[in-house]
């Protein structure tokens, strides 16, 4: 009886080990990008929420304010790039897009810099938070590097333009890939492959052939493909149907604010980006709220969703659960909530009633 | 036999209804088709999964009502090659002038310069605009009350030119071609229909901040137009803002104009959000011809001939149909007593139904 115990200790001890081999003196180093607008408050939020659940975590806090390299091209700090090089996990507020400035958005610049081809938006109905919708549970991951956003076009003649959407099967390949992979991680039963082959039949036909290629090789995941017009259809009368979503880049930007819609809007929509070379980055992607900025007025929500998304990344699955726990009661609570959410709570009020609660649950 | 019941609630409806030809304002929107002898010739492309059994209550109850239309029935064989019945069907459109259609299916089994049937449909008749009306209807239960929106489509070009070509291997190029013309020409559309019906604001769907050039010149096209209608309120939203609204609060929307597959993700999410695939009608039109149809066009094969499929979408574009062709209804039942359009028709037809109980699965 004891052998049995014994290699039980053994296998959790085993199990410690794994997920502490990442980190040094029992702390990881992760990226925080506070951003702009209300990005220092909401940044600032999650990290007091973080220390009261004891997060193993370091924060290197970062500026990405684009900068020019030799040669005129525009690209991210070099100390940003070093840092999320070094840790190779980040959490970003939201950045501006300055108009006329003379250089791409940031969010591309970021995108571009580490190849971040996988955006991820986990959907799920937050009870408290009354939408129409109350049984949305699905994942939506986006190619994110090519498709119609490669912004190629041209002016044929004049009043006759050309935009290009490109699909490779590299990197159709890549992103139903870790598709299937992100299923079988975050045990979610089936896969929905999102298209319009019937009227573009090269470009998503090529799309499609590796997601069906992929799902051959994860036979343990279904695998269904639909159109995107039958899924719009049926994702506003029946959201439940739906688990993990696959698609290109322009579906993949409309679908995944529909489902943004779906539970809240993007005040309470966690994301992650996966890039090459093991780099993820999670974020908000709501906008700054220059209107409200440095009055406490913000909601951390969506960073601090995005933050457990980051978590669970990690493999700190128990931190993970009970911020995310606390979080959802304390919504549910209605008592002490931000504007946007229906209350007149200060964001740093909101984010004390975590803490507290999380605190407790110790 | 539930759905027997009530296409048999309908056809009794009808058949206190007798039709009367009337001269009306013309509509220097859609051109007037042609008629022998005071009966129209419509063409009529079954298609694939459900568009057979519908249509064919549709000429039932035309022919219970005594509808003066005869239907050219054209078949288009979706698993042939040879563009051969796609051809004939739009040779008997250009005949007719109008017609009405089930979906046609697109195989993926075959090769990719195999087009969608649909598509060269409606390149080659040139019906540049996809008009649907998406009400929420009474007795139907949906989470959002009081929609009441008319997306005008581009119906051409866009995303939809089918001009793809795989330049290296594994490297496939798809164009999205947006014209000055079409633009002008969709905005045109949408901010005259907007003003014949009394609407008040026309909503521009696009994706400018990406796609600069190719929406960015749509965009222009349609403040160019606006300008010319400053009794309508112009304004433009983000597609991916759009979608995100529309789950929301859809009631902020009355008329949006939008090239060509953004109307395809916004008018399938509308549709869903009055009820489903099985209660809109659209219509494609253009120059010189128009074709009816279910607004968001699905073949149905997962419902094809249970007798299950909801016939309502297809009724009301027949009546939509009619509407074109210039047909005004008497109603002589009682409590209406008088004339009519064809509209309110529908509407009394769709009272009866709901007093009767008797609905499709899907509502």
């Amino acid at each position: 009886m004891w052998r049995s115990t014994a290699s039980r200790v053994v296998a959790s001890l085993k199990n410690e080990l794994l997920q502490s081999r990442s980190f040094i003196r029992g702390m990881k180093t992760v990226t925080l990008i506070p951003g702009d607008g209300i990005g220092p408050e909401i940044s600032a939020a999650v990290v007091k929420i973080f220390v009261a659940a004891e997060v193993p975590i370091e924060w290197e806090e970062r500026n990405v304010t684009a900068v020019q390299g030799p040669g005129g091209k525009w690209m991210i700090p070099h100390d940003a790039k070093e840092s999320m090089d070094k840790t190779k996990i980040g959490l970003k507020g939201p950045l501006k897009t300055p108009v006329g400035a003379g250089h791409p958005s940031m969010n591309l610049l970021l995108r571009k810099t580490f190849d971040l081809y996988a955006n991820v938006r986990p959907c799920v109905s937050i009870e408290g938070y009354d939408t129409p919708y109350t049984d949305v549970n699905l994942v939506t991951i986006r190619e994110n590097t090519e498709g119609e956003y490669s912004g190629i076009e041209h002016v044929i003649v004049d009043g006759v333009v050309q935009s290009i959407k490109l699909i490779t099967e590299q990197a159709s390949h890549r992103i139903a890939e870790y598709a299937f992979e992100y299923a079988k991680n975050n045990q979610r039963s089936s896969v929905t492959a999102v298209h319009k082959a019937n009227i573009m039949r090269m470009s998503d036909g090529l799309f499609l052939r590796k997601c069906r290629e992929a799902a051959e090789k994860h036979k343990d995941i279904k695998f269904t493909e639909m159109y995107l017009d039958t899924v719009c259809l049926n994702i506003v009368q029946d959201p439940s149907q739906f688990d993990v979503l696959v698609m290109p880049n322009l579906y993949g930007d409309i679908l995944s604010d529909l489902c943004a819609g779906l539970i809240g809007g993007l005040g309470v929509t966690p994301s992650g980006n996966i890039g090459a070379h093991g780099v993820a980055i999670f974020e908000s992607v709501h906008g700054t709220a220059p209107d409200i900025a440095g009055q406490d007025l913000a909601n951390p929500t969506a960073l601090l969703l995005s933050g457990i998304m980051m978590l669970r990344h990690m493999g700190l699955h128990s931190h993970a659960q009970k911020i995310e726990t606390a979080c959802f009661d304390t919504i549910q609570d209605k008592k002490v909530l931000t504007k946007d959410l229906g209350g007149n709570a200060k964001c740093s009020e909101f984010t004390e009633v975590i803490c507290q609660r999380v605190r407790d649950m110790k | 036999m539930q759905l027997y019941c009530m296409f048999k609630n309908i056809c009794n409806t009808w058949k206190m209804i007798s039709l009367y030809h009337m001269r009306c304002s013309s509509n220097s929107l859609n051109p007037p088709p042609a008629k022998y002898g005071g009966r129209h010739t419509v063409t009529l492309i079954p298609g694939d999964g459900i568009g057979p059994e519908l249509l064919s209550h549709v000429r039932e109850v035309f022919r219970f009502s005594c509808v003066p239309v005869d239907f050219e029935v054209v078949h288009v064989n979706s698993a042939l090659e040879a563009e051969d019945d796609i051809d004939n069907a739009i040779t008997a459109i250009r005949r007719n002038g109008v017609a009405i259609k089930g979906n046609i299916e697109t195989k993926h089994t075959m090769p990719p310069s195999v087009k969608s049937r649909n598509n060269l449909l409606r390149t080659s008749l040139d019906l540049y605009a996809n008009v649907m009306h998406c009400q929420s209807l009474p007795g139907v239960q949906t989470r959002h009350k009081n929609i009441d929106i008319m997306i005008i489509r581009e119906n051409t070009e866009g995303e939809y030119s089918s001009l793809e070509h795989e330049s290296v291997s594994g490297v496939v190029e798809c164009l999205k071609i947006i014209t000055r013309t079409n633009s002008l020409r969709i905005a045109e559309y949408a901010f005259q229909l907007a003003r014949e019906k009394g609407r008040r604001r026309v909503t521009a769907v696009h994706k400018a901040n990406i796609m600069k050039l190719g929406d960015g010149l749509f965009l222009q096209c349609c403040r160019e137009v606006a300008s010319g209608y400053p009794d309508i309120t112009f304004d433009s939203m983000i597609v991916d803002n759009t979608t995100m609204q529309l789950v929301s609060k859809p009631q902020q929307f009355d008329v949006m104009v939008m090239p060509n597959l953004y109307g395809n993700v916004v008018s399938n999410v509308c549709a869903g959000l009055v009820g489903g695939p099985g209660l809109v009608p659209g219509a494609n039109y253009g120059r010189d011809y128009a074709v009816f149809e279910t607004a968001t066009r699905n073949t149905g094969k997962s419902v094809a001939g249970k007798n299950i499929a909801n016939p309502t979408a297809m009724l009301l574009a027949s009546c939509m149909m009619l509407d074109h062709l210039k047909y005004v209804l008497l109603l002589h039942t009682a409590d209406l007593g008088g004339q009519g359009t064809t509209s309110e028709v529908v509407q009394s037809v769709m009272r009866v139904i709901q007093s009767k109980g008797q609905l499709t699965a899907d509502i």
